[in-house]
This record gives C-alpha cells, structure tokens and sequence, in this order.
C-alpha cells in the first residue's frame, strides 16, 4: 500500500499488532474508506509487515477476515525496523490528527460514519494511553484524556447539531480541505436512512456505549490489549536493555505531539484568513480550532508548568487582542485615507500613488519638524534671551519703521528675519536655561540629525520596495498579463472605466501588431526621428531656461549691488518669479515635446519626469550658485562691516567714558549696534521666500489652471461654436509627474534650507497640509481622469529614487557651507567660531572626560578613518557581488523548479492515467450495492446506478488522451490545482468513485445548489477531487 | 444609519477580523454600507438577510466594473443563483479585494471570477469572453475576429503549460503570480 493511497483512503487506522511471527514483524493497520466500504463491509484491515530477513517479498497474507493487501518494508536489521515502526506511527498519529482536525462537518448522518470516528478517538486516545500506561502506569492520565476527548466529541457534536440545519453549503465547501477529503467521501457513500433527528439521538447513544466499550472489552478492546501486549514484546525485544531509558522521552514525545496539534491548530486559526472559503464555513473551523485549543491547552502544562503555562497562554491572548486593537488604531490614526481611497476609485491607481507619496512626505515632515521645533525652537524661545536684549534678537534701527508691514513680513525680513524662523536670532551663548542646555550643540546636530533622518527613511523605504517589486523581471508572459492583471479594480467611474476599455484595447492591438513584427520599416525612422527631435527641443528648452535663470540672477545681483529700493517689486522678485513661471510652463511644454514621440504611457512618464527633472536640478542649481556669488559677496561686506565695528566701538568708548576704564560699559540699544549681514539669515531667507513663491504658483496654477478652466468649460459649454468639454480646452488632466517632481525638488529645498531656516518644516507642513486638501479637491471637482490610465505600480520606487538624489544634492551645497564658510561673527548659535563644526570640539573639551576627548581625537585620526572607508567600500563591493550572485541563482533556481513542476506534471498524469484504467478494470467486477436514499449525490449507489454510462464515457474520453487533470466527469473537476508537487498524486480513487451525479436541491443534508456553479451539468463542484491546493 | 454599526455584536465583529483581511474599521463601514443597501424594516436582521444582485451592482465601487457580475455570482451563497448576498458573502468579498490580501488567494478568486462558464478551466469561450470585458461594450473598441484568435492564440501559447488548449488555475497563478501589478490592480476599497 503506498503512501499515496492511505492519504486518499485512510479515513481512520489503527496500529495494533506487532508481531514476532517468523522474525518479521506485521503492523496490522485497520483502515476503513470509502472505497473499501462500497465493495466489502465497512472494516478492511490491511497489514504492512516489516520483514526482518533478507528475502525479498512483496506481499504477505491477509489475515483478518475482509483485509485484502499488504505491503512489506524491507530491512535487514532490527534498528531499521524500529525506525520503520516509528515513521508509521507518526504517520498513523498524523493521519489521526488530520482527521481530529478536520471541521465539524455536518450531516454526519450515518452511524457508521460516528462509530468510526469515534472508534478513530478511541485508538487515537488508547495509544496515547499505552504509551503513557507504559511509562508510568498512571491509569489516572489516560482517564483525563479519555475525557477530555469525551468532552471534545460532546462539543463537536453540539455543534454540528447547531451547524446541521443550515450549514449545508460548508458541507460542499469542505472539499477543499484536503485533510477532510476521505472523511467527506465516506460520509457521502453512506446511505442515511434515518433522519437527522433519529441520527442525533443515535449518535447520542453511540457516544455513551462508547465509554463503556472501552470499559468492557469487546472483541476490538481485546485485540487493543493484544497489541499492547505485543507492542510491549516488541520494544523489549527491539530495544531489551534501555528500554526503561526509553520511554520517558515517549510521554514527552506524546507531550510535545500534542503541543504540536495545539500550534498546529493555532496556526490554522492565523492562517484562516488565506482560505478560499465562505465565511460559515471559515466560522465554523475558527470556532473548532478554537475550541480545540481551549480543550488541550490546559492539558499541556501538566505538573510543575501549568499556571505559567496558562499564565503564557493568557498573556499570549491578551497581547494578540492588544496587537489587533492596536492595528485596528493604526489604520484609524491614518490620515486622508478615505480621501485617497476615493481618489484611487476615480482615478485609479497613478493617481493616488502622488497622494499618498504627498502623504509620506507629510509624515517626513512631521519628524523634521518635530526635531526642529522641540530641539531648537522652542527651547530657544523659552530658555533663551528674550527679543529686544541683544543686537542680533533686534530689529535695527533703520528697519524698525517698516518691520511690521505685511509686505516686508511677507518677505521675511523686518520682525520676521529677526526671529526663531531664522539662523540670526540664535544666541552663541554654550548653555541656556537651567537646564544648561546646550543650543549651539544641539543647533548643530539637529541639523545633521535631520538629514541622516532623511537618508534613513528614504533608503529605507526604497529598500522595501525593491523587496516587493522583486522578481517580477521576466516578460515571457507579456499578452496572459495584459488580459489577467490590466483591469484596475479600484476604477469605480465609468468614464475612467471607459478610458480604460479603449486603453486596454489599444494595448491589445499594439501588442498584436508587435507581435506580427508587421510594422512597416518607414515608421520605425519616423519615430526615431520623432523621437530624437523631441530629445533635441527638450534639450533647447533646458538650455533656454538655465540661461534665462542665469540672466536673470545676474541682474538681481546688479541690483543687488546698486540698492533694491530703486526698483520695484518685480526686479526684486524676478529670480524667483522666473523660476517659478519657468517650471510652470516647461512640464507643459515638455508634454507637447512628448506626444511627438509616441512612447507608451509608463515610459513617457518616465521621460517627462526626467526632463523636468534636469529642468529643476538647472534651476536650483543656477539658483544655488548665484547664492554662493551672494554669500561671497556678504562676507566681503562683513569683513568690512567688522573694522567699521572696531571704529565705532573705539568711538563710543572714546566718546562717553574717556575717564574711568573700569566704569561699567555704557548701555547701547541693541537696535543701534551696526552689524554684519549674517549670511546665514540671508540664505534661509532665500530659501524660505522661494518655499513660499513656490507654494503660491502651485496654488494659483491649481485655481487658474484647473479650477477656472473647469469652470468656464463646464459653463461656457452652452453658448460656444464648439464642443468644449470634448474639444480644445476640455478639463485638465491631474499632472502626476509635474506634481510629483514639484514636491520632490520642494523637499529638496527644505533640505537646503533647514540648518538656516528652522522654522522652514514649519512652513513646509502647513503647505504640504494645504495642498493636500486643495489637490484632492482640485482632482475631485475639476480633473478628468487620463485617457490612458496607466498603473503607477513600479514608478514608486522610482520617485524614492529621485528623491534620494536630491536629497544627496541638496546636502553637498549644505554640507559645503557648514564644513568651509566661516560663519557670521555677530548671529547665529556659531559666532565667534572659525567653523560651524568647532562646537563639537568645543563640546568634546568641556563637557567630556579628557580621555573621551583624546580617543575622539586618536579615531579621527586620517589613519584610522582612511582604512575604514577602505574596509566599508570593500565591503559593500562584497555584498554588492554577493547580492548579484544570489539574484542568479535565484533565477536559475526559478527556472530549475519550473522544469521540474512540468516534469512532475506529466509524471502525475501519466500515473493517474495508468490508475484510472486499473481502477475501471477493477470498478467493473465490483458488486453495485446500496440503494441510494436520500443523499443523492453522495450516495455511490445512484452514482453506480447511473453511473456505468458515465464510466464508459469516461474511459473513453480519457482513453482519447486527453491528458488534463479534467478526468472523469469533466466538468465537476473544478478548479483542481495539480502538479504543485510530485507528493501529491492525483487520485484516482476518487476519480472513480465520484459521481457526475448533481445533488437534488430539495434534498435533505444537501447543499442548496450553489448558484456559481449552475452552469454546468454534471456533479456538484465542490466535490473533492484532485488536490485541492487551495491556500 | 449611524446606529447600525452598533448592531455587529462584539464577539462576530471580532471573529470577522480573524477571519477577513479588513481591520475593524473597514468591517463597520462594510456593515454600514451593506445596510444601507437594506430597507429600513430589513435593517435589523441584517445578517440575515440578502441584497440582491440588482442592488450590489448599484455600488459605486462594482458600478463600473466589466466584471460585476461575475464577481456578484462567485462570492454569492444564494441558493438559486440569483447572485444576491448576504453580509458574509460581502465581507468575503471585500476580504479577498481588500489591500492586505495575499496575492494567492486574489489569484483563485480571479480565476473563479475570469471562469466564466465556471468548469474549472478557462478555455477559448471564458477568454473571448475576458476579453470582451476588457475591451468594453463599444464596437469602436472590439477587437476583430482574427485579433481575437490571434491574441488568444498568444495568451495560450504563453500560459497554457501543458498545451490542453485551457488554462487552470495552477496555470493561471503560475503567470499571475510573475506579474507585478496585479495584488495592486485587484483591489476594490469601500
């Protein structure tokens, strides 16, 4: 008997004899199927024999009355034979546990069916309890399992009196489980001639002999005490001497089998969710394992263990109920996310990628924010010198008069460039407050922090991604995923669904067309052509703007030169108007350029991104430049500034006190005190002013471009010569990519920006709070959806890309200023200091032990940190090889298990074809018996009855060599999943013994007919069959 | 209608988040939802009770899905194949549809979905059928009689691995599971 056929056969075995006889020992393995029901009487016994010997036999007697087969393991000596007896144990436990586990299927109708199963607890429970009763005697165990088992069986048995009346359709789902395949098969050959309330009331009963059959050894009992006594010889005469040693670790094994079950049935309950089943069904096994759980849970901490077992089980409950309730706030702390599911229905998934990348950003923000403000800001404001009390926290003299007017706030100068937003305002004092804390310090390094911050989180998800995009690198499925996958489920607007048929269609026909490689020679030139004059004008276009942004901060520096007050608002906002209006109009542009080259939508977005991309790293880094000139330009001036200082300083002391030197110095306002530029102030300044123009053009782009637009379309509609909605300017579209780079360079520049603009999060967050809700209703009330929609599936990791490089080239102007600009002398935390990186030193010396100072100083040390940076660059070369190593293997791997899929594939069939032939050889000799009753699909009888005609035509149809798993009764093979593994043979019993037989809807303990499946004729589909591999 | 989410009792509520992919939250929306599918009197048995296939449809979620029907038909339990369904079967649903999902239980129900002379097997009727769903209603966008064998022919040639001129369903996973978009494709979000 092979193992392939107790796993469809077995409904229920037992292990009783080991006999001594002749040298071998037999196993004599009591299996009661559906298939041997329908041919003899309920009971066949099969007898696997392990022959001690050499000899080579195949087969031994049969010795029980109805037993037909037997198989033999071969051994040669004792040790092997133990072995052999062990695995057949455990897989006689296993198969006792896949029947323990099995759900509580209802309608077990038939008594013989609860006789067997019982009888199945029986020698499940009385195993236990040899093994037990031989270790230690204890009669009181195997009582409390008995037990146990009793109570369990009681509680099944409710249950499926509850589940009985209405659960019929799990009855039919159940054929999934492959566990419960047999069990279901016997169920539905036995005839049920009573009802199900006279079954009730047998089983009932069946319940309560079943107790006392254990008790009054009947013929079965005796033959169990047999084989206990037998199975004792046996262990002595396998192992004679250690047989004491033994078997304490065989009540453990028991123990840790249990715990097994336990786990197992844990598991089911945290994988339940993975089945394709209905809920009912999925209930109804919760609830059992559930209840499985609880019943044995309790039994498993025996003795010393058992309150902090239970105390572990309690908390591991408590902990899961604690980690569900805190998922559950999770999601609810999830900001917009109905928002952006509603976007994602309308306008599928692209669409809502920028949302919830703006999401991200927004939580990235927080973080930077929330390091700048608790850090810096406030301990600043609350610790630190109050306005008005040093030159650097006033607003000079001559500003005072304008500082409070809206247009010179709006700027960000007057009160405003006097305040924490900006560098300036913070004192070098080494510690404020009482608490000491340390502002320079810490001004320092939330400035690196925010950065590294920033690399982390943005490596970090880019890793991610690349996990979950891994593997789906290969195109050979290029047409079955166009018709599979192409349908986004989430579009719930019939014109995006409209787009999306003609889309769909289109990438049908081109896909074809490519196919046929019919494409005519000439329009392949002409797209090249197409396709390099776009590349050419782009490249104009780029050209065109950074001259322009050149030109432009050129002249502002002349105006600059010259005094601004001559000019008016428009020469002093030209920079950052041009660059705003600049990378208003190109993407536009770069869009027109794009149709001329006729790329499919994910690739031209990538173009557009890349073009605007370069189009903006030109501008910033035009921009970035010209401050570099400023920045030159302001510590010339502050070199200049500083003697006049000296001259002043000497003046006032020469002026008031020209007696007394050790008066105390006279009191100056500090509106008064001259003062250096303060370059740093000046450059947060620019950054925050281009944060804001940046933030308005979006915005007014936004209400003109899409908002009145829509409006006028929608309007204008009735009274114009064309069609507007559909014609010129119809409604615009959501820009993804202009959107999505808008937000990744503006982050950039809050990068830039932060060491000298503290408060520019600050103002981040209020903008990327706005837009969100100013975008989402923008798309809602006034965009279209794109008349191509494309999935935005894979660029995700594309935008964590650009990202990233912006975020390196945003640091190196950043990194550049702090590392070699020596900072301003009279603002700013770091004044008074050559460089802005000495506080660390400073810190080091005085708030440090000296040895920490000097093991600072060894480690930084060219010769100990050159090797270093050699060590890591060889070591991400290393890593860098063995990724790519794992990635090929992985792929041959891939193709090595594909191969071998197919090859196990046609191996299956075959076998189940040279099965099925000897299973029909056999069927036919075979006695029809069992009048069918009720039950009438399952019911072998009416199968056999109507079913020879079937037979033949089946023989037939799969004599003509169809080869597919679709055997038998063709269509009620449904959704079979062969070939996963060469394990799992199809099975041909099964095959054989399941009807085309449709269930009778009106029919007691049947399932209603199942509307998914009406359409085909023959056989309830959920009838098991095949390997159902459906997790 | 506010109140009717009170109306889950607490320990089903926390028997469908073992059992569903959804968190809480988007349970009591579904069960909002459903209801409000329900007439006013219907509401207090609301597991009881059915929605007809008339009514899901009307969600604007299925609205514009080629495959409405197929999807009413494969999660519903009704007896006489009407596609109605009962809250379960609409939590089903919403499950298997559901973000968190695993991408083998979306493939199976794709396959039941995409099956749709539900035999088991998608043969050449299911995939000109599939891609007449594709391609819409419209004339402009069918595909012609040779472009349809044509693609179909491809379709085959790419995932029918062993060559019985249908695709089961561990063929089907086998491609669905290579392809990138599609847990992300085959989503439906209340």
């Amino acid at each position: 008997m092979s193992y392939r056929c107790m796993q469809h056969i077995f409904l229920e075995m037992s292990v009783f004899v080991i006999d001594a006889l002749n040298g071998n020992v037999m196993i004599f393995v009591k299996c009661r199927s559906s298939y041997c029901q329908q041919q003899k009487h309920n009971m066949i016994s099969f007898i696997v024999v392990i022959e001690v010997d050499n000899e080579e036999g195949s087969a031994a007697e049969s010795e029980d009355d109805d037993s037909k087969i037997a198989t033999v393991y071969h051994t040669d000596n004792i040790n092997s034979v133990r072995v052999c007896v062990r695995e057949l144990l455990v897989l006689i436990h296993d198969i006792n546990f896949l029947f323990l586990s099995v759900p509580p299927t209802p309608h077990h109708d038939c008594e013989d069916e609860e006789e067997s199963e019982n009888e199945k607890k029986i020698t499940a429970k009385t195993r236990r309890g040899n093994a037990r009763g031989r270790a230690r005697k204890d009669s009181e165990e195997e009582e409390e399992m008995r037990t146990a088992g009793q109570r369990r069986q009681r509680n099944r048995r409710a249950q499926r009196k509850q589940a009985g009346n209405e659960d019929s359709d799990s009855d039919g789902e159940s054929r999934k489980n492959k566990k419960n395949r047999a069990n279901q098969i016997s169920k539905q050959q036995e005839p049920s001639e009573d009802g199900e309330d006279d079954n009730k009331g047998g089983r009932k009963g069946r319940g309560k002999n079943e107790t006392k059959q254990e008790k009054n050894p009947d013929e079965k009992g005796k033959k169990e005490k047999d084989n206990k006594k037998k199975k004792d010889k046996k262990k002595k005469v396998s192992s004679s001497s250690d047989s004491d040693s033994e078997e304490e670790p065989i009540t453990e094994e028991e123990l840790a089998k249990l715990k097994e079950e336990v786990e197992e049935k844990k598991k089911l309950i945290a994988t339940l969710r993975n089945k394709p089943w209905q809920m009912k069904k999925k209930l109804d096994v919760l609830k059992e394992a559930q209840l499985f759980v609880e019943k044995f849970e309790g039994a498993l901490g025996k003795g010393k263990g058992k309150k902090f077992y239970a105390y572990k089980v309690m908390m591991t409950k408590k902990w899961m109920k604690f980690q569900r309730d805190f998922e559950n706030f999770k999601t609810a702390c999830i900001p917009w996310e109905m928002k952006i599911k509603e976007i994602e229905s309308h306008f599928g998934s692209s669409v809502a990628s920028y949302f919830i990348f703006l999401r991200w950003m927004y939580g990235i923000n927080m973080i930077l924010f929330g390091l700048t403000f608790g850090l810096v800001m406030v301990p600043e404001v609350l610790m630190g010198k109050p306005y008005g009390t040093l030159p650097r926290k006033t607003v000079p003299r001559a500003e005072e008069r304008t500082a409070m007017n809206f247009a010179t706030l709006w700027d960000f100068s007057g009160l405003a460039q006097y305040s924490v937003l900006f560098y300036g305002y913070y004192n070098n004092q080494r510690t404020i407050g009482w608490l000491k804390f340390r502002m320079p310090l810490s001004y320092f390094l939330v400035g690196v922090g925010t950065i590294a911050y920033s690399y982390m989180v943005v490596i970090r998800t880019m890793a991610r991604n690349a996990n979950e995009e891994g593997g789906g690198d290969d195109t050979s499925f290029n047409f079955s995923w166009k018709m599979f996958t192409s349908w986004d489920y989430l579009i719930g607007n019939p014109e995006t669904a409209d787009n999306k048929f003609a889309s769909i269609t289109t990438s049908f026909k081109e896909a074809i067309v490519e196919e046929q490689e019919n494409r005519k020679e000439e329009n392949i030139h002409l797209t090249r052509f197409l396709r390099v004059l776009a590349n050419f004008l782009a490249l104009c276009t780029l050209a065109g703007s950074g001259y322009l942004i050149y030109f432009v901060v050129r002249r502002s520096q002349k105006f600059a030169l010259e005094g601004l007050d001559n000019y008016g608002w428009w020469e002093r906002n030209e920079v950052n108007m041009v660059m705003s209006l600049l990378g208003m109009f190109c993407p536009t542009l770069f869009d027109v350029i794009s149709s001329l080259e006729n790329y499919h939508p994910r690739i031209a977005l990538r173009w557009q991104l890349g073009r605007i991309f370069a189009l903006f790293l030109g501008n910033l880094y035009t921009f970035i430049i010209a401050l570099m000139d400023e920045i030159n330009l302001k510590l010339e001036e502050e070199k200049i500034v500083k003697y006049n200082m000296t001259i002043w300083e000497a003046s006032l002391y020469n002026g008031t006190i020209p007696e007394n030197a050790t008066a105390p110095p006279i009191q100056v306002d500090p509106a008064d005190v001259p003062r250096g530029p303060c370059w740093e102030t000046m450059v947060g300044q620019e950054f925050v002013r281009l944060t804001i123009s940046d933030t308005m053009t979006t915005y007014i782009t936004i209400i003109i471009g899409d908002f009145l637009r829509a409006v006028f379309v929608r309007f204008f509609n009735y009274c114009w010569c064309w069609d507007l909605e559909y014609g010129f300017p119809s409604y615009s579209e959501f820009d993804i990519s202009g959107n999505v780079l808008g937000l990744i360079f503006n982050q950039g520049m809050i990068w830039m920006g932060s060491f000298y603009a503290p408060g520019l999060p600050a103002i981040n967050m209020l903008r990327l709070h706005t837009s969100m809700y100013l975008q989402c209703w923008a798309v809602m009330c006034c965009n279209v959806p794109h008349e191509r929609v494309f999935k935005a599936s894979r660029s995700n990791n594309f935008y964590m890309a650009m990202l990233l490089f912006i975020l390196f080239l945003s640091t190196l102007p950043a990194v550049y200023t702090i590392v070699s600009i020596p900072p301003s002398f009279d603002c700013g935390p770091f004044s008074g200091k050559t460089r802005m990186f000495e506080v660390i030193s400073e810190t080091l010396e005085n708030d440090f032990p000296s040895w920490f100072g000097k093991v600072f100083s060894y480690a930084s040390n060219p010769g100990l940190i050159l090797p270093f940076i050699l060590l890591m660059v060889l070591s991400i070369y290393y890593l860098n090889a063995t990724s790519k190593s794992y990635k090929e293997a992985n792929l041959d791997l891939k193709k090595k298990l594909q191969s071998q899929a197919e090859e196990n594939k046609k191996r299956n069939k075959q076998k189940a074809q040279q099965a099925r032939e000897m299973e029909e050889n056999s069927l036919e000799t075979k006695p029809k018996q069992q009048g069918s009753k009720q039950d009438s699909a399952a019911d072998q009888g009416t199968q056999k009855g109507r079913g020879d005609k079937e037979n033949k035509k089946k023989t037939s149809h799969q004599q003509e060599g169809s080869p597919s798993q679709q055997h038998g009764p063709g269509p009620n093979a449904h959704y079979t999943s062969h070939g996963r593994g060469g394990s799992l043979a199809p099975p041909p019993h099964i095959a054989v013994t399941q009807p085309p037989v449709p269930r009778g809807y009106g029919m007691p303990g049947y399932p209603p007919r199942n509307p998914r499946f009406e359409g085909f004729p023959g056989g309830h589909p959920r009838m098991p069959r095949g390997t159902p591999n459906y997790r | 209608m506010g109140g009717s989410a009170s109306q889950l009792p607490r320990d089903l509520l926390g028997e469908y988040q073992e059992l569903t992919f959804l968190s809480k939250q988007e349970i009591l929306l579904a069960h909002k939802r459903f209801s409000e599918l329900l007439s006013k009197e219907e509401r207090e048995s609301i597991l009881q009770k059915r929605v007809p296939k008339s009514q899901i449809l009307t969600l604007p979620e299925l609205r514009a899905n080629p495959f409405r029907d197929r999807i009413c038909r494969v999660f519903s339990t009704s007896e006489d194949g009407d596609g109605s369904m009962s809250f379960e079967d609409f939590l089903d649903m919403l499950s298997v549809f559901s973000d968190s999902a695993t991408s083998e239980i979306k493939s199976h129900y794709a396959f039941r979905i995409f099956d749709f002379d539900d035999d088991g097997t998608l043969d050449r009727k299911d995939l000109e059928k599939l891609v007449n769903c594709l391609t819409g209603e419209g004339d402009e966008t069918r595909l012609s009689e040779s472009e349809m064998d044509q693609l179909i022919q491809n379709i085959l040639e790419e995932s029918d691995i062993d060559k019985d001129g249908t695709i089961n369903l561990s063929e089907f996973q086998h491609v669905i599971s290579r392809s990138p978009d599609f847990a992300s494709s085959f989503k439906i979000v209340l």
